[in-house]
């Protein structure tokens, strides 16, 4: 299915053919470039970036890439293409044929998934706005760049399902969406982690390993929705949200490479020697690494949710793979182990597996989540330095669910308040660990050229040399 | 499996669509995309089932980490498996295939030194590791001599073969290996091991230079063979370096002896059935195995196995440009030469994918011929170049590159070695 770039807006939806629709996303189009303008990438706008833009939705085409400035990113609305005789595959419609309509109970939830999805997109370009100024290597600058660029299209997606199938409600909503501002003390981002800053690179590298990974898992439970138009439109996301989590985990592998080459060199694991080396060392790595993972564990919602299983029995939104789960999708007699504190310890409790769908959903996460971090280890072990990353345990550092009542370290055990006041700096990064981070941070802008503290990539973007010129300066 | 007509398995070779575990990062997106749902996955890898893959490439380009791209020459009944791929760390290394290989032959034997094999992995990333010899080519002897037991050659002959006043010094270097035995092919390499230590007092690593001469030797029927050597005097950066081993064999003179490792390469070979096409593509020191494969072919030329080749070769000027006495005297029957200089004053700059888009309903009807094999050796940068044109050329003449580059590749017909 090809896309129409002749339109103001490319589009595969036949978007010339609904008037109303068309005038309307017309009119949210220039402030959603003023939005850009104020709050995309920082002082590059006039950058000639190696982009990759979608010509269609096959696998032939969307994969395009040539030099582009990003406020003249084509930025447009693009679905999969529809599966013939599509049902909805599980709660209380399964079996049903998928809507093409939103159906008018569901209306207020449907619009409520929508806006927090669309809510993260621009929240997270507005969080790495800063990032250009300090990039490692015009490779690294361009990656951030195909990020933000691809965020600003996830949120074109969200507005089209808002203003198609929502009215006016729909339309406010899409308004609401450039109004907010990701840190704002009066009007932030929805969910907390997109309030969080990202001020370094590795934070970068962390966010898109970590939470872009979140955003994978709710957009595959999102493209199970019986809601067929936000099925197709979260595939095709998915597609694109796969470039953000190579940039997460290669970067921090890269990081990591770059360390263990050091550390091999001095032949030293002095902390002191090995950030006098302008490398990042691996314990701060490992505290960087616990904050995203805690931060991102609060993104699944509540270990026990009667929302989620709302959303779930009503259709909305389904689990991880959900036609491949081996159950009857209905899941009203299953039970599901999740976490609480009982007696001053962790303990796991079996609940009604339609409220644990967010437990379930953050479980799948946390199996992937980990092998990642294998991969890291994988680098070090090459390296033959005796360090292990690992990931907290899920229940570390919750800020949100009644986890969030005790303070629990990585391993898992409650302790007390002291106890944490006394360990938390060796647990998370400290306002040193991210002072000394920060100050590595220098822009390098010279083709072939990557920063100290970072290894250059195995390869580059599009089979193109790692020294090729993947931003133009004008 | 097909099987021979006496009912033995066949040894055919299959370039087999493997998935980089390293590089892969479990994003799902080629098991959304492939079609056939050839690919699948545990918690630890993605794989791709060799009986289910149709080759129809969909996945490639979707791909955001390159890992998808990633391909290995199997005897088709040592396949790997499914559960094979789940246990992988990383790819295996490409095993050098050979005539009656079985899988319980020693494996020591059949793996290359490091050093080569990161070589070789540079010089063919551009298309995701080495596609299968062709399948008239004769067949090669590999690591004969280990970088533990290398072998002596002594220098009989080293000529300069750019102008006095051209900016670099390219060799043409003869090496005679006496009664030592190194019988060697068109296209394949040999290491060079220079003598002393580097900085940190290990041994140089090795280099490795394509073979300039035919099979049979500079000299033919003597034991020798020639190589083409440009002294390297700035790195990729233009920065001032001097290159180990090639001011070593630059410096050479007559009766000096060298260590030589290999020969190395399996892959960038030639055709040997009559009426074979041969598309070259070179820059600079790139035209060793071209000249090696043409003077073979001028050699061979009362049998058949002759003419239909057709060679684009640049350099910065004439005087650079190495052989360019010799290769403008050949008949344009027998060679179809397209040179393209870059720096000649008050001329517009031309590089190889100028001349082939000039010769874009020519080199398509080269491309449609399934006789048609093509080489492309030079610098990194050229590849792209070539890609584009081979790209737009195949738009005007309705074939579609990237299908066809895929199938050219599967088959051996299409041979990368740039650096």
């Amino acid at each position: 299915m090809s896309i129409d770039y002749n339109q103001k807006i490319p589009n595969n939806v036949g978007l010339s053919d609904n008037k109303t629709l068309q005038r309307a996303l017309e009119h949210w189009q220039p402030e959603f470039i003023n939005w850009w303008q104020d709050m995309g990438p920082d002082g590059s706008q006039n950058f000639d970036v190696y982009l990759r833009t979608a010509v269609s939705v096959d696998p032939g085409g969307w994969a395009h890439f040539d030099y582009v400035k990003m406020p003249d990113y084509r930025w447009g609305i693009f679905l999969n293409p529809a599966e013939e005789g599509r049902k909805v595959n599980f709660g209380a419609h399964k079996g049903e044929a998928a809507w093409q309509e939103v159906p008018g109970e569901y209306r207020s939830n449907l619009r409520r998934l929508i806006v927090t999805q669309g809510d993260t997109e621009p929240a997270s370009v507005e969080q790495q706005r800063h990032l250009g100024l300090t990039c490692p290597s015009l490779y690294d600058m361009r990656n951030l760049f195909q990020v933000n660029v691809e965020e600003g299209r996830h949120l074109w997606a969200m507005v089209y399902l808002l203003h198609a199938y929502f009215g006016r409600d729909g339309r406010e909503e899409a308004e609401a969406l450039l109004e907010r501002r990701s840190g704002d003390a009066d009007n932030p981002r929805i969910l907390g982690a997109f309030n969080e800053r990202t001020p370094d690179w590795l934070s970068f590298f962390m966010f898109t390993y970590f939470t872009d990974r979140d955003g994978k898992y709710q957009l595959c439970s999102l493209a199970e929705s019986g809601f067929d138009p936000l099925a197709r439109t979260c595939k095709f996301m998915l597609t694109e949200e796969a470039h953000h989590m190579f940039v997460g985990e290669s970067g921090v592998g890269r990081v990591i490479q770059r360390t263990c080459d050091v550390m091999n060199q001095l032949k030293t694991d002095d902390v002191a020697k090995i950030r006098a080396a302008g490398v990042i060392d691996l314990p701060t790595i490992q505290r960087y690494l616990n904050f995203h993972f805690s931060v991102t564990m609060d993104l699944f919602g509540a270990d026990v949710s009667s929302n989620a299983a709302t959303f779930y029995n009503t259709g909305l939104k389904g689990r991880y793979e959900e036609t491949k789960q081996d159950d009857d999708h209905l899941l009203s007699d299953a039970n599901y182990p999740v976490l609480e504190i009982a007696d001053g310890k962790l303990a796991t409790i079996q609940a009604p597996y339609l409220n644990a769908i967010n437990e379930k959903l953050r479980d799948d996460y946390v199996v992937d989540a980990k092998t990642g971090i294998e991969r890291w280890n994988k680098i070090i072990q090459k390296a033959g330095i005796p360090f292990k990353l690992s990931a907290p345990h899920k229940a570390f550092n919750r800020k949100i669910g009644p986890l969030s009542a005790a303070k629990i370290s990585p391993t898992g055990n409650v302790v007390s308040e002291a106890e944490w006041t006394h360990h938390h700096l060796e647990w998370l990064p400290s306002v040193e660990d991210r002072a000394f981070v920060s100050s590595l941070m220098g822009r390098v802008d010279q083709p072939g050229k990557y920063a100290n503290w970072i290894a250059p990539p195995s390869r580059g973007i599009n089979n193109q040399a790692i020294d090729f010129e993947y931003v133009r300066f004008n | 499996m097909a099987a021979n007509v006496d009912g033995a398995p066949s040894v055919a070779i299959l370039r087999q669509h493997l998935i980089d575990p390293e590089i892969c990062i479990r994003c799902n997106t080629c098991e959304e995309t492939c079609p056939v749902n050839a690919i699948s996955h545990d918690s630890r890898n993605y794989v791709v089932d060799v009986e289910k893959c149709k080759l129809c490439y969909n996945c490639i380009s979707p791909c955001p980490t390159g890992a998808i791209d990633s391909w290995r020459n199997v005897h088709t009944s040592e396949a790997y498996s499914l559960a094979d791929q789940l246990l992988w760390d990383e790819l295996p290394v490409q095993l050098a295939l050979e005539e009656g290989h079985t899988a319980d032959a020693e494996e020591t034997s059949t793996t290359f030194p490091d050093d080569v094999e990161r070589i070789a992995a540079a010089a063919t990333s551009g298309q995701g590791g080495v596609a299968p010899p062709p399948w008239s080519a004769a067949h090669p002897y590999v690591n004969l001599y280990s970088i533990q037991r290398p072998t002596v050659a002594t220098v009989s002959g080293n000529f300069r073969l750019t102008a006095e006043d051209a900016s670099s010094d390219i060799r043409h270097i003869v090496l005679d290996f006496g009664n030592a035995s190194f019988p060697v092919l068109e296209g394949q390499t040999i290491g060079i091991l220079a003598p002393g230590v580097d900085a940190s007092g290990k041994p140089h690593h090795v280099r490795l230079y394509s073979i300039a001469s035919p099979r049979d030797g500079e000299r033919p029927h003597y034991n020798n063979l020639s190589l083409t050597v440009k002294r390297v005097t700035a790195d990729h950066d233009g920065a001032p370096v001097r290159g180990v081993a090639s001011n070593f064999l630059c410096d050479l003179k007559k009766g000096d002896t060298v260590q030589v490792v290999g020969p190395y390469g399996t892959s960038f070979l030639m055709p040997n059935h009559p009426g074979s096409k041969l598309l070259m593509i070179c820059t600079g020191t790139g035209s060793a195995p071209m000249r090696a494969m043409t003077e073979r072919r001028r050699r061979k030329s009362a049998t058949g196995e002759d003419g239909n080749l057709t060679l684009f070769f640049g350099a910065r000027t004439p005087g650079e440009l190495p052989y360019f006495g010799p290769l403008t005297r050949l008949p344009k029957e027998f060679l179809d030469i397209n040179l393209a200089f870059s720096r000649v004053p008050d001329q517009p700059r031309q590089y190889v994918q100028d001349l082939i888009r000039a010769r874009g309903k020519d080199v398509a009807g080269l491309l449609r011929d399934e006789n048609t094999y093509l080489y492309l050796c030079g610098l990194k940068s050229m590849e792209k170049g070539v890609d584009e044109a081979f790209s737009d050329i195949c738009d005007e003449n309705g074939l579609d590159w990237k299908k066809l580059k895929m199938e050219l590749l599967q088959h051996g017909r299409y041979h990368v070695e740039t650096y």
